[in-house]
C-alpha cells in the first residue's frame, strides 16, 4: 500500500468539506462539512502513524476525535440559540455585525 | 497486499461518492446519513491501517454520538425534512473553484513529497501501547482534554438553556 493513496483520499475528503463549508446555507450542514474535514485529518494522522510505525498518530487522532465531539456539542448549542433568537439558521442572514 | 488494495479501493470509492453527495444533496436528513457512511468508511480505513481501537472509537463516538447529535440539531431547528432547493448559497461556483485549487495544490505537494513511498510492513499495535503513550508522554494533553470536555459541557448547557 502506498502512503499517497491514503493522503490523496484524505485530501479529496478535505476539499469536499471545504466546498461544503463555503457553499452551504444551513448551519447544521456546515457543521457536518466541518466533521468531514476533521475526519480527513484523522485519516492523515493514522496513515502517518502506520508509515512511521509508531502509536503517536493514533494518540493524536484520539485527541482530534475528543475535540471534534466537544466542538459539535458547543456548535449545535450556538445554532440552537441562533434559531431561538431569529427563527432561522440561514448563515447568509447572519450579518448583524456587517458595517 | 492485493486484498488490502481492493478493500481500500472499494472504501475510497464509497467514501468519495458519499462525501460528494453530502455536500451536494438538497435534503438535510439524507446529508446526515451520507455523513454516517463516510464515517463508517473511515473506520474501515483505520482497520486497514491496523488501528482497531481507533476504528471502534470512531464508530462509537462519531456514528453513535455525533451523527445522532446532528440529527437532533436538524429536528430542533425545524429544518425542512424533505427536499429543499434553498440549501446552497450563490457562492457555490466560487466555493467549487477554491476546493479544486486546494485539491490541485495539495495533490501536487503530496505527489512531490511522498512520490512512491510505501506504508510498508507496520507492526500490529496493541491498545495497551496506545494507552501507555496517552498516560505516559501525553498525560498533560489528556488532562487538558478532560478540562476542555467539561467546559464544553457546561458551555453547551449554559448556551442552550431556556431561562
Amino acid at each position: 500500500m502506498y502512503l499517497n493513496q491514503f493522503l490523496l483520499l484524505a485530501a479529496v475528503l478535505f476539499c469536499l468539506g471545504v466546498y461544503g463549508v463555503l457553499a452551504r446555507r444551513n448551519a447544521v450542514l456546515v457543521l457536518m462539512s466541518i466533521e468531514l474535514m476533521l475526519n480527513a485529518v484523522n485519516i492523515n494522522l493514522i496513515a502517518f502513524g502506520a508509515f512511521r510505525d509508531n502509536v503517536i498518530g493514533q494518540v493524536f487522532s484520539l485527541f482530534v476525535i475528543t475535540i471534534a465531539a466537544a466542538e459539535v456539542g458547543v456548535g449545535l448549542a450556538i445554532v440552537l440559540l441562533i434559531f431561538r433568537n431569529r427563527a432561522d439558521i440561514d448563515l447568509d442572514e447572519l450579518d448583524l455585525m456587517k458595517g | 497486499m492485493v486484498a488490502q488494495n481492493v478493500v481500500f479501493g472499494i472504501l475510497a470509492v464509497v467514501m468519495v461518492i458519499a462525501a460528494f453527495r453530502l455536500v451536494t444533496t438538497q435534503n438535510v436528513v439524507r446529508a446526515a446519513l451520507f455523513l454516517a457512511i463516510v464515517l463508517a468508511g473511515a473506520a474501515g480505513i483505520y482497520i486497514l491501517l491496523a488501528a482497531e481501537f481507533l476504528a471502534w472509537v470512531q464508530v462509537l463516538v462519531y456514528i453513535g454520538a455525533v451523527v445522532v447529535l446532528l440529527l437532533f440539531g436538524v429536528m430542533l431547528t425545524r429544518a425542512p425534512i424533505g427536499r429543499d432547493a434553498d440549501l446552497d448559497n450563490e457562492q457555490r461556483l466560487l466555493g467549487a473553484l477554491v476546493a479544486l485549487f486546494l485539491f490541485g495544490s495539495l495533490g501536487a505537494v503530496l505527489l512531490d513529497a511522498f512520490g512512491d513511498q510505501k506504508v510498508g510492513t507496520f507492526g500490529i499495535r496493541r491498545t495497551a501501547e496506545v494507552s501507555d503513550s496517552i498516560f505516559g508522554d501525553f498525560v498533560i494533553p489528556f488532562e487538558l482534554a478532560s478540562i476542555l470536555l467539561l467546559s464544553a459541557l457546561v458551555g453547551a448547557v449554559a448556551l442552550a438553556r431556556r431561562d
